[in-house]
């Protein structure tokens, strides 16, 4: 147990120098990066001209469906990996049990498919 | 834990850090420098010999460049996002082993920074973390095409982030491991990339699109949305999502190299045991970053209903049949008592009427749907 701690205090040291180098690095630029806002300078960037609206557009929901797609997929990543970790000492059972539900997921896949979820148009 | 293990442990850190800021120096210039030549062109020249030190050149100019925070964008977010694009790659590395390791002042040393036993998931989790910073970057900024560069991005990645993590199950189900060194031990006789090979082909289209290098950089296509989601970034914000992009592809070629390529293994003579496993890993690691570089000289930016499309109806169905076939190639030499190599020519005979199959019906559809809105 103290081994499994203690490779999380690795990590967490690294996390911690990663944080250093961000330190460093923004207070190097606070230090030798000249600081001259403008008006100007500070609008929104649209090619040089002013820019058009608030900035936060709308976007298309087709982007939000594969957000819905993506977590029914990963959660089915999730119930993928412990299974993959035991199932050579369950045998031939395991994999046809997971046979079936992957192919439940893939039925709903190819929903989403035949109603055009996955086409651009 | 004395003081003589603490100090080791942050020299490895600190060592680890260097290194990985290093070979992202060279892969800047040696990516110029391949691309140059592909183009007939002699590439970065003054910098240094060669111009190996163009990219250190770069950097310290961003250093001394103004950081610009447009009165629109959310100030703590907008500048809180590169690093959480930075981080994620350093993070990932430190479970990578690349070396067996050495014996310094009589203690261990391993070539490891954290041999975590959930390797794999780890991996996974830090690239997920990698989308915010990219998601974050394009909603702080407060502008139009940082928001649409996020957006498309958010979507690639999320949607290839499914088929990566499906190529990485197949592998976890060959070598029966989570952790990193014992996926390494397990490939002794036979590389991973033998038995597996579609799903290495999987790994390294999505992790090609993970990163947002071309042909996926859809994030930042120039001609339509200036930079995508760093648009609006300048001086060491900027810096930071670069080196965070590249950090992470050599991250993904070092993933790749260890699960599928045997990580440090390769032919040594008995003269310095400890350097020859590292210099290999260093050599496989240089051989697919030297193939990302080709894909991105040689093929166009591909158009991003074609994108979505191949990700959701090429890699990931194929994904999970993969995942399938692998676990048959795994429970079935127990149960019919052959072994796994004529499993394999099996599989691969199904593989190949699978790919037949798909691919059948797709080609019919597309052509229907040419025309984007």
């Amino acid at each position: 147990m103290p081994d499994y701690y203690s490779s999380y205090g690795v990590v967490l040291a690294v996390v911690a120098a990663g944080a250093i180098l961000v330190a460093v690095a923004f207070t190097a630029a606070k230090l030798i990066a000249p600081h001259r806002p403008l008006p100007a300078k500070l609008t929104t960037y649209e090619c040089g001209i002013d820019p058009v609206g608030e900035g936060w557009s709308q976007s298309q929901i087709r982007y939000y469906v594969f957000g819905f797609l993506f977590v029914i997929f990963d959660v089915e990543a999730v119930f993928l990996f412990p299974w993959a970790r035991v199932f050579e000492s369950l045998g031939w059972a395991a994999v046809v049990e997971m046979g079936i539900f992957i192919a439940i997921l893939a039925t709903g896949l190819l929903y989403a498919w035949r109603k055009g979820v996955v086409r651009w148009a | 834990m004395d003081w003589l293990d603490w100090l080791l442990l942050v020299a490895r850190i600190v060592l680890v850090f260097f290194g990985l800021l290093i070979s992202v120096l060279l892969y800047i210039w040696f990516e110029r420098k391949v691309i140059a030549d592909l183009q007939t062109r002699k590439g970065p020249m003054r910098a240094g010999p060669r111009g190996i030190l163009v990219t250190l050149a770069d950097g310290i100019k961003l250093f001394f460049k103004e950081g610009i925070v447009p009165t629109n964008a959310d100030r703590r977010v907008y500048l809180l996002a590169p690093v959480l694009a930075m981080f994620p790659g350093f993070l990932a590395f430190s479970t990578i082993p690349f070396g067996t390791g050495t014996t310094l002042f009589g203690r261990k040393i391993p070539f490891q920074l954290v041999d975590l036993d959930i390797g794999i998931l780890w991996v996974l989790a830090m690239t997920s973390i990698a989308v915010y910073g990219v998601v974050l970057a394009g909603w702080a900024s407060g502008s139009n095409y940082p928001l649409l560069g996020a957006v498309r991005s958010t979507a690639q990645m999320i949607s290839y982030e499914v088929a990566m993590g499906l190529s990485l199950v197949a592998v976890l189900m060959y070598s029966g491991h989570l952790s990193f060194s014992e996926i390494v031990a397990a490939q002794d006789r036979v590389w991973n990339v033998v038995p597996m090979f579609p799903a290495f082909v999987v790994y390294l289209i999505c992790g090609i699109a993970e990163t947002n290098r071309p042909p996926f950089d859809l994030a930042e296509a120039e001609t339509e949305l200036v930079a995508g989601f760093h648009t609006e970034y300048s001086g060491i914000t900027f810096a930071m999502f670069f080196l965070g992009e590249y950090v992470s592809t050599v991250t993904v070629a070092a993933i790749g190299v260890t699960l599928f390529l045997g990580g440090w293994r390769g032919p040594a003579p008995d003269f310095l045991p400890a350097l020859w496993p590292f210099l290999w890993f260093l050599l496989k690691v240089t051989l697919v970053i030297y193939l990302f570089v080709l894909i991105r000289g040689t093929l166009p930016r591909v158009r991003y209903d074609r994108l979505m499309a191949f990700g959701w109806k090429v890699l990931i169905p194929f994904g999970l049949v993969w995942v399938l076939i692998t676990g048959a190639i795994v429970v079935l030499p127990a149960e019919l008592e052959l072994d796994r190599g004529t499993v394999l020519t099996w599989a691969a005979i199904a593989l190949g009427a699978t790919l037949l199959l798909s691919f059948l019906p797709i080609g019919r559809s597309q052509r229907r749907e040419e025309v984007p809105r």
